[in-house]
């Protein structure tokens, strides 16, 4: 039977819990990973593998986290921000990520912002699906 | 940092007991009052410190991570995921380690492991390893892999096949 959106966030906040050592109620949609929830860069690998466990999926990390190869890029990064050419591409490959935020000013330093727990639930979702 | 990345510069297990590749090792550490940090640690009570466990499992469970990719990775620990201790470990006793892969990718891996005493278990530990050059973009380290020295290779002989891996350092 497919997970609804709820149980795939309970699930998604037992792995953040257990990987960044949080406590259940600081796992909110919005909070972002890495500024709200202190991830580190080995935190997303170990994330990783655990979502895959935890939900019987492949999680290639490209697909997750594409936003690095894009940055040594210089047709999509430019002055320390995405370019539309780059802004354009990084949609594409985060679909489930939501940029109303970003597009105002895409600063590369805000790129981290991007991961909030809602974006990795839409992409269980989508994986799911 | 530093430290961690010259993880493979001292041995801090004996020997191994079993070396599944990719999947499960086993070490063995003697403990011996003659290791010096023991007399302060504590004087009148010397019990090995925690933190070397975790070591004692960061070399297993590491060598077992480099194996499954022929020690191309260099591979060094970059979290400890879970340490959990139930009982000292004094002079004279004989600890085993058990490490078991969980994950791997071509960026990290991660494992779990138990330090036991004979049957007691003494303590649980899941850790995780980075493969650097995958991880640390720009970052340029020596070619050679600094990690795994030929120090440690005689620990693996007779448990792997082909066990002349290139090594340097």
């Amino acid at each position: 039977m497919a997970m609804s959106r709820d149980e795939i966030f309970d699930q998604v906040r037992e792995v953040l819990v257990d990987a960044l050592g949080l406590d259940d109620d600081e796992v909110t949609e919005e909070a972002t990973l890495m500024g709200d929830l202190g991830a580190e860069s080995i935190d997303f690998l170990d994330i990783v593998f655990r979502l895959e466990k935890a939900f019987g999926i492949k999680v290639p990390r490209e697909e997750l986290l594409p936003a690095e190869s894009l940055l040594t890029n210089p047709d999509y990064v430019s002055n320390g921000k995405l370019t539309d050419k780059g802004l354009a591409e990084l949609k594409a490959k985060m679909p489930h990520t939501d940029f109303s935020d970003f597009e105002a000013d895409p600063d590369v330093n805000k790129l981290m912002d991007l991961f909030t727990v809602q974006s990795i639930v839409n992409f269980v979702e989508a994986k799911l699906a | 940092m530093v430290a961690l990345l010259f993880l493979m510069r001292w041995i801090w297990i004996d020997k191994f007991l079993e070396f599944k590749s990719g999947q499960s090792a086993v070490a063995l550490k003697n403990v011996t009052l003659a290791e010096e940090h023991l007399h302060d640690h504590f004087p009148g009570f010397p019990v090995m410190p925690e933190c070397l466990m975790i070591e004692a499992m960061a070399q297993t469970a590491g060598i077992l991570v480099g194996e499954s990719r022929k020690f191309e990775e260099k591979v060094i620990l970059a979290k400890i995921k879970k340490a959990v201790f139930h009982h000292y470990v004094r002079p004279g006793d004989t600890i085993t380690i058990h490490a078991e892969m969980e994950s791997i990718a071509p960026e990290a891996a991660s494992t779990n492991g138990q330090i036991r005493r004979g049957d007691d278990l003494i303590a649980e530990i899941s850790l995780m390893f980075s493969h650097i050059d995958k991880n640390l973009a720009g970052k340029e380290f020596p070619e050679e892999n600094f990690v795994f020295t030929d120090m440690f290779n005689s620990l693996l002989t007779g448990f792997i096949a082909d066990n002349k891996t290139e090594q340097t350092g």
